[in-house]
């Protein structure tokens, strides 16, 4: 790393931190198997987004420095919306099937 | 003879940023870095809020237990001390010493967890509030929704105390109070937004500010709110009627079955810290907070706001003491049916009124009078409509009871003969 | 370049905390704990909005993920009893490591690498309710009047599909 890293925190230090969450989150979308804990790694994707769309907000030239919080609050607005229906679906599957673990629901596969 | 400025001596107490002013003067003088000096002011603030909560959580024990058995028509406490005044502190050494249970199965550290997640939020709120002109701990421009967001975390502790107990009636109780909680956050927020519209501002600093500068309490204008406030808030305090969580006759303690010892204690006393947490927030936004029309000028700033949170938890405890409890289907549809769309009238109401206000540029002395007896009328009247039309019939002129002579039994029909 | 240094240290706290809780979130090995490290989760990110200067999102995002998207994790939870409740996972994991491992790499490489036109003289925000306001209903007041729309139909939708199939009258407040 070129910084210090305690006594500053710059863009590259933001982002970092981002992409930690992104990646912890993908690994818990792509790897857990109750439907729900996939459920709360795509949370944790968006939330990293969100981080990095503030710490553009705030760092970068920009002729609207703003506009990073607007999206990110589109962002927060939009995965609330999405954890009700994916979580509404998730009790529905568990209703029909008894389960949901994601190994088990696969009528659809081809 | 008597200030009515305040000073900027250390020992004026009406405003006691001066003391922790000349402290800091000290330590800067002693060369202190800046940072050393930020952390010192908050400390000293976090400090003198703490000694509020605690001589709180002792007083209003003894407040509740007294005040609801006096309007009960019984004495309560009446043996320890004059009046009762030390119950609370019999009550403190036998919750101290006595054994803390925990079952073997409950999950450890979430059961020890959740009465601390219970307290916090309470004691947290009273930081963003102003205790005086320059005193507040926390400027917050946005205070009102961290306020918010601080109340919507106590559902998530209600759970955490629940589940932790591994036993079936707490995680009943738990998610039944949980549907409470979440159904009567949406009154709230719409409650203090319609007064955040008012006031033009999230910071209860200027909220209180704004109070002062056009010369009038919020509650005036604003009287459908703090209905709405006060009846939502005592559900999410879990306060009778709304207490379903403990209801000790129901399900035998609810969500706080199975503590026992300080662990029980540090709930009963969230419960009071919470409770004096929605009184000062009422005591900030609706009725004026520090400021008494100048009388804030002799008596310190904060005294008033402390005496203002007692008579808001006055009627908490009027409430308490006098009302029935409500059964968890009526208390939903309450929340859903009655609180939301009135409050939602209230502001597109309140909207109305401050587009008028703006638009036309009339002086505030003008139409603030008018706006008083409108939206008193409208409370009203929506009050006196919606349970018209909305609420149980009745009949206004029931006839008097009496006594049925004779009643019309269906006969039943012969018994069968015994099997031969 | 934030050059404070009380500030930096927070951040640097409150990230390394939010980071060990989201990998408490996969490594624990029952669920409900995995929800309540995820709520700290949140907690810790919205320490992170308020180190950059954006108080107001800090605050929904307590109130919004922690105070309502934790709650109905709980209740999903608990509306499926028979799941397993131990945090397992499937067959690829091992790829999905390895993957999560390769994005992580591949964005560092590229954050590292890019030139960032990073404005020097930027101070924090002043009150950033306000100006998010104005932007709300100003030039983006199309996305949001969509996303109400579509907070609407989300909730229409979780009901219709968590419905009884027989209909059930209610009775009157």
């Amino acid at each position: 790393m070129p910084e210090v890293l305690l006594a500053s925190v710059s863009l590259e230090h933001v982002l970092v931190v981002g992409a930690m969450l992104f990646a912890i989150g993908l690994y818990l979308a792509l790897g857990k198997r109750n439907a729900i804990a996939v459920l709360m790694g795509v949370e944790l994707m968006l939330n990293a987004v969100n981080v990095t769309l503030l710490g553009f907000s705030r760092f970068v030239v920009s002729p609207r420095p703003l506009d990073g919080q607007v999206f990110a609050v589109f962002v927060i607005v939009i995965a609330a919306a999405e954890a009700a229906v994916a979580l509404a679906l998730a009790v529905a599957v568990y209703k029909h099937r008894e389960t949901v673990n994601i190994d088990e629901i696969d009528l659809l596969r081809w | 003879m008597r200030a009515t400025i305040i000073t900027d001596n250390w020992w004026d107490i009406r405003d006691l940023s001066n003391l922790s002013g000349a402290i800091l003067d000290v330590l800067d003088d002693a060369g202190a870095p800046d940072w050393t000096l930020y952390v010192v002011s908050a400390l000293l603030g976090a400090a003198g809020i703490v000694a509020f909560i605690g001589a709180v959580a002792i007083i209003n024990i003894w407040v509740e237990r007294r005040v609801v058995g006096r309007m009960q028509s019984r004495l309560g406490p009446n043996r320890l001390g004059p009046f009762g005044l030390l119950q609370p502190v019999a009550d403190a050494i036998k919750l101290m010493q006595k054994e803390v249970l925990q079952p073997r199965t409950a999950d450890g550290l979430v059961f020890s967890v959740a009465p601390i997640a219970f307290t916090v939020p309470g004691i947290v709120v009273l930081a963003v509030l102003p205790w005086g002109r320059n005193m507040t701990l926390a400027n917050l421009d946005v205070g009102i929704v961290f306020i918010l967001a601080l109340s919507s975390l106590g559902a998530l502790a209600v759970f955490i105390g629940g589940y932790g107990s591994n036993n079936k009636y707490a995680l009943f109780g738990a998610m039944r109070v949980i549907a409470m909680l979440i159904s009567y956050e949406i009154p709230i927020v719409l409650a203090l937004l319609g007064v955040v519209l008012f006031a033009g501002t999230m910071n209860p600093v200027d909220m209180v500010l704004f109070q002062e500068n056009y010369w009038m309490f919020l509650v005036l204008v604003q009287p459908l709110p703090l209905l709405i406030y006060f009846i939502s808030a005592s559900a999410e305090l879990n306060r009778t009627p709304a207490d379903i969580a403990e209801a000790e006759s129901e399900i035998a303690g609810g969500y706080h079955v199975e503590y026992s010892g300080m662990k029980f204690g540090l709930f009963y006393a969230a419960e009071l810290i919470n409770c004096v947490a929605v009184s000062a927030i009422i005591a900030t936004v609706f009725l004026g907070g520090w400021w008494m029309y100048k009388l804030d000028e002799i008596v310190p700033g904060w005294m008033i706001f402390i005496g203002k949170i007692y008579a808001v938890y006055f009627l908490f405890v009027w409430t308490r003491g006098t009302l029935p409890r409500f059964r968890i289907d009526q208390l939903l549809s309450f929340a859903w049916k009655w609180m939301t769309p009135m409050a939602l009238v209230n502001i597109m109401l309140v909207a109305a009124e401050i587009l008028i206000w703006k638009e036309t540029g009339w002086s505030a002395g003008l139409l603030f009078p008018i706006y008083i007896v409108v939206n008193g009328a409208l409370t009203a009247g929506l009050i006196v409509a919606w349970v018209r039309f909305m609420g149980p019939k009745f009949t206004r002129f029931p006839d008097r009871p009496r006594f049925y002579t004779t009643i019309d039994v269906p006969s039943l029909p012969a018994p069968a003969p015994p099997a031969a | 370049m934030i050059d404070d240094t009380g500030i930096a240290v927070a951040f640097w706290v409150i990230a390394v905390t939010t980071v060990v809780c989201a990998l408490m979130v996969t490594a624990v090995r029952n669920l409900i704990h995995a929800v309540l490290f995820l709520t700290l989760t949140f907690v810790g990110v919205s320490g992170i909005y308020i180190v950059l200067s954006a108080d107001f999102v800090a605050v929904a995002q307590v109130l919004i993920y922690a105070g309502a998207v934790a709650v109905l994790l709980t209740f999903a939870i608990m509306l499926t009893p028979g799941a397993d409740r131990l945090n397992s996972e499937t067959a690829f994991q091992g790829p999905a490591a390895v993957l999560a491992g390769l994005v992580l790499a591949v964005i560092v490489f590229v954050t590292y690498d890019t030139d960032w036109q990073i404005d020097e003289g930027r101070v924090s925000f002043a009150a950033t309710a306000t100006a998010l306001g104005r932007a709300f209903l100003g030039p983006y007041v199309v996305p949001f009047e969509v996303a109400s729309v579509l907070l609407v139909t989300a909730m229409v939708g979780a009901i219709l599909l968590t419905r009884d199939e027989e209909e059930e009258e209610g009775t009157g407040a």
